[in-house]
């Protein structure tokens, strides 16, 4: 397998940049929404193929500006191939968009290009070597997706790209004053030049650094970083860029641009967790977490429209992760890998389902959408089964991950057991609430559907994957998780 | 000379915070644009002077992009565009400007408070440039929370921009950074500069002012 895979003019890492990266260019030249959106799907498929090989073979981290670990390759494989599912869906959405009229046939080649430009950026930020090259990255992925989420030319979508552009930014710059104190604390211990901003020699010399200038960079980048993760009280972005750009990008934002940034942050908590003498990183971020997890959760009852609902339940998943690793330990950590490999795949597929709701119904407002399994039965019952794995019922993944984590979490340390099950009962309560009303009772009136019908095909793929993960979890996966939990620290 | 060499670089270091305090009290967008580009000139001397006595000849690149393109090309873009739209007019700030100023003080203070004890171990040029470049990077975001005009906005976000430049170029033999957060800024400036006025504007099919401002206070 590994001779098969040297036949290639490129290395597998290289790849999951090249095929994005080309496949930007390729499609900002082609005006067809047909075609374009074919290429896309191609390009979003490969790059997934590309970024399994990856499990296999590893490229060597002292010549290359790149490198794969157990930790980044989970978050490349399970991000690559949200994109390829997602592409899959926008397809037949952005088709259907274009025939109503919303979106103008003009943005496609803009549409399509920036979102492979959007899968590059992710990618190079996932498995860049250099800290300086990994903000750069997450820097560019933001400015794509704003530009994406301001795409139907609304006021309300521009003020939500403009909202967005502005506080992710601001978290953009305090992540880079971080990377430049990082790269201050390693200088004297690695000395000048481009090695003391290489991930592989700054983990290698941490415990050398001055752990001052640790601490003050640790909160930079955690309210950077952290601003990207939506974490309370930096989220004010994230329901409106949710809300007002095109589905496929609501699913997108959460089911990878978060981890992404989650992933940088977990970067820097190693780097901190390797200074014996910096402070502990860990309960910064359960109380941020914590926080996020129990604002989140009272938001819920107050949303009327059903994108920002999930966009305020993302806010909620990204709290408890952030709580999941801010607890560490090998089982904490574990749940937390969980959780987020479950948060993606659910809250990608419900956003999968949302965008069809919002178009068979012709609005957002939940208050005008009842009755769904009565009249669109396929869709209603799919966001039913989406909506109850993201509260947390048995027998979907996302229940056996929280209730690792709860259960680790008495354990240890009891009282911070009681505001997560609030928060998670309170949540709970939320979605069951408003999922009763949208999916039940009498129905309300649909638009004329004379478009094609989206394809259920990602929805379900993603499901099904959650609920095999709730019910079965292969070994070598479990062993995986638990290597990477132990990485974590 | 050594001593010069660190009074010279806290000197201009320094007269960013000082032109940063200036832009907080501006109240026409026009002079507010004047300002920004003084704090651009000083942010590239500044460079200039950390190029010189680090013996770094690709900082002066950093210099003369900082000097042509946020002293020069962005404030003139921007000044037509202005005109232009016809927003040259009185902005607001919240708060007032008094209690913005004892504001922009507590963050200088609390700058001073965090970096100077924190970078101790750091050489003297490094250390007290840190604190002023954080001092200058909090300023640009008190300016950018007091502000409720884009503009206004888009110069506090390039003033915070600057300090992170002088923070980069402060820290000895950083490595292409400097250079990426340059073109990043530049870049940035322009997607705002372009993609949120003009599309306004294509939005409204108008410039005028008035549909611009009920665009604001009807979302804010």
């Amino acid at each position: 397998m590994t001779a098969f895979l040297h036949q290639f003019p490129f290395a597998p890492i290289d790849a999951v940049l090249v095929v994005p990266g080309i496949a930007a260019l390729l499609l900002a030249l082609i005006p067809q929404y047909k075609l374009g959106s074919r290429v896309n799907m191609l390009a979003s498929g490969l790059t997934f193929l590309c970024a399994l090989t990856l499990l296999i073979e590893r490229p060597d981290p002292a010549v290359s500006f790149l490198f794969v670990d157990d930790l980044n390759v989970v978050f490349i494989v399970l991000g690559t191939f949200v994109g390829f599912t997602t592409s899959i869906f926008s397809a037949s959405y952005i088709g259907h968009e274009i025939e109503i009229g919303r979106l103008k046939p003009g943005y496609i080649r803009f549409y399509h290009g920036m979102y492979q430009a959007l899968s590059f950026s992710m990618n190079l930020g996932l498995t860049a070597n250099n800290v300086g090259l990994m903000w750069v990255a997450v820097e560019l992925a933001t400015l794509t997706t704003v530009l994406m989420v301001g795409l139907y030319r609304t006021q309300a979508a521009l003020e939500a790209a403009w909202k967005y552009f502005i506080l992710g930014s601001v978290g953009i710059a305090l992540a880079l004053f971080g990377t430049i104190l990082i790269y201050m604390a390693a200088r004297p211990v690695i000395g000048e030049g481009h090695d003391a901003m290489v991930w592989t020699t700054l983990i290698a010399n941490a415990a050398a650094f001055s752990p001052e200038l640790l601490n003050v960079a640790f909160v930079f980048l955690m309210l950077g970083y952290g601003t990207k993760v939506g974490l309370a009280p930096l989220h004010a972005w994230l329901p409106d860029a949710h809300a007002e750009g095109p589905t496929p990008i609501s699913a997108v934002l959460s089911g990878l641009l978060l981890n992404v940034a989650l992933y940088a942050l977990l970067r820097f908590k190693m780097l901190l967790a390797a200074n014996p003498f910096a402070v502990a990183p860990g309960p910064l971020l359960v109380t941020l977490g914590l926080v996020s997890l129990i604002f989140a959760a009272f938001m819920l009852y107050l949303r009327r429209d059903i994108k920002r609902l999930f966009a305020y339940s993302s806010i909620e998943h990204m709290g408890l992760i952030a709580f999941a690793f801010g607890m560490g330990g090998p089982l904490a950590n574990f749940a937390g890998l969980l959780h987020m490999t479950m948060h993606s795949l659910t809250k990608s597929a419900i956003f999968f389902a949302v965008g069809q709701v919002a178009q068979v119904k012709g609005t957002q407002k939940i208050a005008d959408i009842r009755g769904l399994t009565e009249s669109h039965p396929t869709l209603g019952w799919s966001l039913v089964v989406g909506v109850a794995a993201i509260a947390g019922l048995p027998p979907m993944g996302i229940f056996t991950s929280e209730f690792l984590l709860v259960s680790s979490t008495f354990a240890r340390e009891p009282l911070l057991a009681i505001p997560l099950v609030v928060g998670l009962l309170l949540a709970f309560g939320a979605l069951i609430w408003r999922l009763t009303g949208v999916a039940f009772g009498k129905p309300s009136s649909s638009v004329v559907d004379a478009g094609r019908r989206p394809s259920m095909l990602p929805l379900i793929i993603h499901l099904v994957l959650v609920l095999i993960a709730g019910i079965y979890l292969p070994g070598p996966l479990v062993a995986w998780f638990q290597n990477v939990a132990r990485m974590l620290g | 000379m050594e001593r010069f060499s660190l009074d010279a670089a806290h000197l201009l270091a320094g007269g960013m915070v000082l032109v940063s305090f200036m832009m907080l009290y501006q109240n026409r967008i026009l002079g507010l644009l004047n300002v920004f580009a003084a704090h651009a000139v000083v942010l590239s001397l500044s460079v200039a002077w950390q190029a010189y006595v680090q013996a770094a000849p690709h900082l002066f690149v950093t210099a003369a992009i900082a000097l042509l393109l946020k002293a020069i090309t962005i404030p003139v873009a921007l000044h037509h565009m202005v005109l232009r739209l016809g927003v040259h007019r009185d902005i607001e700030t919240v708060g007032g400007i008094g209690p913005t100023m004892l504001m922009g003080m507590g963050l200088v203070a609390l700058s001073m408070v965090v970096m100077l004890p924190a970078a101790a171990e750091a050489d003297p040029i490094a250390r007290e440039d840190l604190a002023l470049a954080l001092s200058v990077i909090l300023l640009g975001l008190l300016m950018m929370v007091t502000r409720q005009n884009a503009i206004s906005q888009i110069v506090g976000f390039m003033s915070l921009e600057n300090g992170l430049v002088l923070a980069a170029t402060g820290a000895r033999g950083m490595p292409l950074v400097v250079e990426i957060s340059v073109a990043f800024s530049v870049l940035v400036a322009f997607i705002v500069i372009g993609v949120f006025l003009f599309r306004i504007r294509e939005r409204f099919d108008t410039i005028d002012t008035q549909a611009l401002d009920d665009f604001r206070e009807g979302r804010e």
